[in-house]
């Protein structure tokens, strides 16, 4: 059997006469398909089938990193036409069908990520063993980017499992790990580590009985059956998204309704729906989005910096969160405030996280072991980072910083979670006021994956890069920011927040004013977001924000905080609340423009961005998206506030603005920036 | 001047020690698992430490009572504290006292040369000390288990017996004395007999014990406790049973727990049953000099010794007089006294026979009694009666505070001591140390 000629693929030969298949992909430290690799898997496998003393086959990954991840994304985002994203599904629905046609039993070996392509290879095969700790996860995660499994997932998985447990996978893009995959069939054994080899053998060898649906899943294929669940699924989806904004589980949903299971046909409208699905502009945002995410993961790398140790300074909402998660990510982790009942509720937060995140008592403990109270500062003489989160007060926080530079180590990492005390005032007291920098995390620290990394006039550049080592290590995503009041992701926010506002004021119910948000693409809309935050916290934060870039702050927000009616945890600011959720009135019969709306928040939301540009508060427009993406939830399916405005015309967005200033007023005025992007 | 010690070798210190607030078991299992105990009095010790936990040569636990999942509890802890798969780590027994067990065996760790650096103390949660299944009711099981065919188990359901149900608790059985039949409190009865204490005098000493540890926790002298934090949002500062509004009418009003009808012997004049721990830190002088630490003083010798289990509340005079004549020393030559305070009549009943001609002549063949000591000098913060005894740790807790008193107090020379359960006593000679010479 050949081995030398392939670059990404291995051929083995066992004593038992069992083929062993492993995926090695060159100049890669993770396994990903494109055209090459299932050309020379093609190979392969017309290699292997014409080996009469063949008795088996098992694909295997020969990189530590995992499996298979799936198609390599930045192929898919270069396709220049439809013919060609055609051309490379259909070779991988090929090649996958050879797979499937092998006369000998074919075992796929799982250990780490399986995800997307890679699941349908596995699919392709007759038997999968995965190695069945949490490490191992299994999943079609191709709706995220807005496409949808082209090379046979849609219909294999509900093949093997029924459309119940498929549509579920398929349709929200969620993966397991290998023991609950176990469970729902979509392998056929998971196994610890020490005996992942024997067990694919055994099943290569001995052939057991096939995984089958049960019965009556089996049955929900039927025609008409379909047509049943097909309603029910949509509905599902239509309370996470909507058909004109995210089109690809809908026509999952409808490929499956139409054609079943069971049809060669059913092939054939994957590919297609995959190549229209490309044209829509939720796909080729999403894996815009997806590079963004890249970009900012790659932030920060290459640095030596190496935390153990984490101090936080200030046991409340933020610093105790922030405490909880980094110990969750596995850093020792000192917790100081004044005394020990204001600790408390931080353990007792902490400990509900781990429940729901790691469920087993032995590892709920261990991460408890990490999390030390610690009300007499024991922990700063050893930190090699310490964040401050104590309340917002600059003579506060400066003897605490000329404190901590004191008794920390020379190289740790002075930061603090500050969101409106501008870091060069804070620094003024430091004897090297370079180590100070900004970690800005958002509430709630373990849901909101974005941080802020604000780096003020003294900052020293290497630190500001160790700190964004550091977010990338608790698993967040940094984004680098210019100290300057609001930095980014609250300065954008406010505009949005104050107008919405406005346009109470006005006389429009907040019901109106948040769906033409959420319509919009908003994850919330303005008004509930504002009840959430709390409207007192809004109330600070936008009078900071005037005083420093002009603006008004509506009357009716004012009102409202003197009455201490402060939203959510008042249980009554716009909204009143009941059980935690807002209670909303039905829709009046007045005609209402919800795009003159939309228009209204939305744009003054992207003329602040480019104030934020011009000012040099972020860097680029690209990492301006990132960051009121994965800060604020921003429409992801617009690829960004930016991207948006240049998909919708950087001219015609400026006219807009013009219109808009003509009928509201100076605060729609178009910012400088504008001009600069026109130019571009 | 060379004395002969009860082990062989170098020097040993306490470098410095954490205990937890001390819980009161209240009827329920307690928020807090032994091992869970030991751990948060561990994770402050060790944050104060310039060395990292993966730095010590072992540790050491005193328990009478781990869960199942507690098995070698000391390993179990070093594990969760971070000291890493190479720190070894083992569990000793010996009742009341093995806190101090713990404590004698790190002594003789280091002193053989074995190690440099040892954490040792105790911890115990008897709060959950657990309902066994009575033996009736583990035959019948074993046999439920064992049966292969419905009709042999339909025939074992014809069997069960409804007080097959009824748990053994034991709590009750470790805290009575398996071959002679008596409980520890009916021990402290017949001390109390056969040094003729009163009542009064017994509610006297424990209302004293919870005045002084009050005063002592208002003074901040109490700087060895760590606060303890629940996962429901819970935070302890200071021991619970502690009550700051006794009176002596109020101790005089309760009714006798261990000889119902005509015993003295009362809940109030009693240590309470508690969950706790308390931990040391002993070190070599080589581990002191590297690594810079400070020094709360040395354990200078050690002594064990038996008595009628009976009266096992002497248990701290057998232990106690061998070790002050070995270094002779008389009862003014130690500074401050403390005696574990597990019954307010076994307090004074030691106190009495180290004033009791006879009792010296009959046990240490001595002339003339001990002497009184100076009740100014013993227990001078309280005791177990208002603090509660875990069992585990009270060993560890007596020494460790009796370093701050002397170090408070700018005193030479201390001995704890406390009494067995099953007839001991174990006493430690402690010094108090401010710096080690070269």
């Amino acid at each position: 059997m050949s081995n030398g000629q392939y670059q990404h693929w291995q051929i083995n030969k066992d004593a038992d006469n069992v083929v062993w298949l492993y995926f090695d992909k060159a100049n890669a430290s993770t396994n990903t398909f494109d055209a090459s690799v299932l050309d020379e898997l093609a190979d392969t496998l017309q290699v292997i089938a014409a080996d009469k003393t063949a008795k088996a086959l098992i694909i295997a990954s020969k990189k530590t990193s995992g499996f298979i991840a799936g198609a390599d994304i930045e192929k898919f985002s270069q396709f220049e036409n439809e013919q060609q994203a055609l051309a490379f599904i259909e070779k991988g629905q090929k090649t996958f069908k050879q797979l499937a046609d092998l006369i000998i039993p074919t075992v796929a070996m799982i250990e780490g990520f399986c995800l997307g392509g890679g699941l349908e290879l596995a699919l392709a095969c007759n038997y999968r063993i995965a190695e069945e700790s949490t490490r191992t996860r299994l999943g079609l995660p191709e709706v995220k980017l807005g496409i949808q499994p082209g090379w046979g997932g849609s219909v294999r998985l509900t093949r093997l499992v029924g459309p119940i447990v498929a549509m579920d996978l398929i349709l929200s893009g969620r993966t397991v790990d290998g023991k609950q995959a176990a469970k729902l069939g979509i392998v056929d054994a998971a196994v610890p580590k020490r005996h992942l080899e024997r067990a694919a053998r055994y099943y290569a060898l001995t052939r057991p009985e096939m995984h089958k649906p049960a019965i009556l899943a089996g049955f929900a294929n039927v025609h008409w059956a379909r047509y049943f669940i097909a309603k029910m699924l949509r509905n599902k989806v239509a309370q996470k998204a909507r058909v004109d904004h995210y089109p690809a589980p809908y026509a999952v949903i409808d490929n499956w309704e139409k054609l079943g299971i069971d049809d060669e046909q059913a092939f054939t409208a994957e590919a297609h729906s995959i190549v229209n699905l490309l044209q829509h502009d939720t796909a080729r945002n999403l894996i815009r989005v997806f590079f963004l995410q890249e970009r900012l993961k790659a932030l920060g790398k290459n640095t030596a910096f190496n935390a153990k140790h984490v101090h936080v300074i200030g046991a409340g909402t933020m610093g105790g969160d922030i405490a909880a998660w980094c110990a969750l990510q596995g850093y020792r982790v000192t917790l100081q405030d004044r005394e020990p009942k204001f600790i408390a509720p931080a353990i007792k937060r902490a400990f509900e996280l781990y429940s729901k995140r790691l469920k087993k008592p032995r590892l709920i403990q261990e991460a408890m072991d990490r999390l030390m109270p610690d009300i007499h500062g024991t922990g700063i003489a050893k930190a090699d980072i310490i964040i401050e989160a104590i309340y917002e007060n600059l003579e506060a926080k400066q003897s605490l910083f000329k404190a901590l530079e004191q008794q920390a180590k020379p190289s740790a990492i002075l930061a603090t979670n500050t969101s409106s005390i501008p870091l060069d005032e804070i620094n003024v007291v430091l004897q090297n006021p370079e180590r100070l920098v900004g970690i800005h995390f958002f509430n709630p620290v373990a849901m909101m994956p974005l941080v802020e990394v604000v780096q003020g006039e003294q900052s020293d550049a290497m630190v500001v890069k160790n700190a964004m080592a550091f977010v990338r290590a608790i698993d967040r995503y940094p984004l680098p920011v210019k100290s300057s009041p609001g930095f980014l992701v609250n300065r954008i926010l406010m505009p949005y927040l104050m107008e919405s506002m406005i346009l109470l004021q006005e006389g429009i119910a907040p019901e109106v004013i948040d769906k033409a948000a959420v319509d919009f693409g908003m994850p919330m809309g303005p008004i509930e977001l504002a009840d959430t935050v709390g409207l007192d916290v809004c109330l600070s934060v936008a009078d900071n924000l005037a005083k420093h870039y002009g603006g008004e702050v509506p009357q009716k927000l004012r009102q409202m905080v003197e009455q201490k009616q402060w939203g959510k945890k008042t249980k009554q600011g716009f909204y009143t609340y009941k059980n935690g959720k807002p209670v909303r009135q039905k829709a009046g019969s007045a005609v209402v423009e919800t795009n003159q709306i939309a228009d209204r928040l939305i744009l003054r939301m992207l003329n602040e961005a480019m104030a934020c540009l011009r000012e040099k508060v972020i860097e680029d427009t690209e990492l301006l998206d990132a960051g009121m993406i994965f800060g604020t939830g921003f429409a992801p399916f617009r690829g960004g506030p930016v991207h948006y405005a240049k998909q919708r015309g950087i001219q015609a967005t400026v006219i807009r603005l013009e219109e808009l200033q003509k009928q509201y007023g100076e605060r729609f005025k178009p910012d400088e920036a504008w001009q600069k992007l026109i130019e571009e | 001047m060379e004395q002969q010690l009860n082990y062989n070798g170098r020097e040993v210190y306490v470098v410095d020690g954490t205990r937890t607030p001390f819980l009161k078991a209240k009827g329920s299992p307690g928020s807090f698992s032994a091992s869970d105990l030991a751990v948060s009095a561990g994770k402050e010790l060790l944050a104060r430490q310039p060395f990292a936990p993966n730095e010590l040569d072992e540790v050491i636990l005193g328990c009478m009572m781990p869960s199942p999942d507690e098995a070698n509890i000391a390993r179990v802890v070093a594990l969760r504290l971070g000291c890493g798969k190479r720190v070894p780590g083992f569990t000793v027994q010996r009742n009341c006292a093995s806190g101090m067990q713990a404590i004698d065996n790190a002594v003789q760790d280091i002193a053989s040369g074995r190690h440099d650096l040892v954490l040792a103390g105790g911890t115990e949660a008897m709060s959950r000390a657990p309902l066994l299944f009575n033996e009736s009711m583990v035959n019948w099981l074993s046999g439920w288990y064992a049966a292969k065919s419905f009709s042999a188990r339909a025939k074992l359901l014809t069997r069960f017996r409804p007080n097959y149900l009824a748990p053994v608790v034991a709590l009750l059985r470790g805290l009575s004395d398996p071959l002679y039949g008596l409980s520890m409190g009916q021990t402290a009865e017949k001390v109390a007999y056969q040094f003729g204490i009163s009542r009064e005098a017994m509610d006297t000493y424990a209302l004293r014990s919870h005045q002084r540890i009050a005063t002592a926790l208002d003074s901040g002298y109490l700087t060895e406790i760590a606060p303890l934090y629940g996962t429901n949002g819970q935070s302890y500062t200071f021991d619970d049973g502690i009550r700051r509004d006794t009176t002596l009418e109020k101790l005089a009003g309760l009714k006798p727990f261990f000889d119902k009808k005509f015993g003295l012997v009362t809940a109030g004049n009693s240590s309470q049953v508690t969950d706790g721990a308390a931990l040391l830190l002993l070190a070599s002088r080589d581990a002191i000099k590297r690594y810079q630490l400070p020094v709360l003083g040395r354990i200078v010798d050690i002594e064990w010794a038996g008595v009628d289990p009976t009266v096992m509340g002497l248990g701290p005079v057998n232990a106690s007089v061998p070790l002050m004549q070995r270094h002779q020393l008389s009862i003014d030559d130690v500074d401050f006294w403390e005696i574990n305070e597990a019954f307010a009549a076994q307090v004074m009943g030691c106190l009495n026979a180290f004033a009791d001609e006879r009792y010296c002549r009959e046990n240490f063949g001595l002339q003339a009694a001990m002497g009184q000591i100076d009740q100014e000098r013993l227990n001078i913060d309280g005791g177990a009666i208002a603090t509660g005894h875990p069992v585990g740790a009270s060993g560890a807790r007596i020494v460790l505070h009796l370093l701050h008193i002397l170090k408070r107090k700018q005193a030479k020379r201390g001995i704890a001591t406390i009494c067995i359960g099953g007839g001991q006593g174990g006493a430690m000679l402690l010094e108090s140390v401010n710096e080690v010479q070269a």
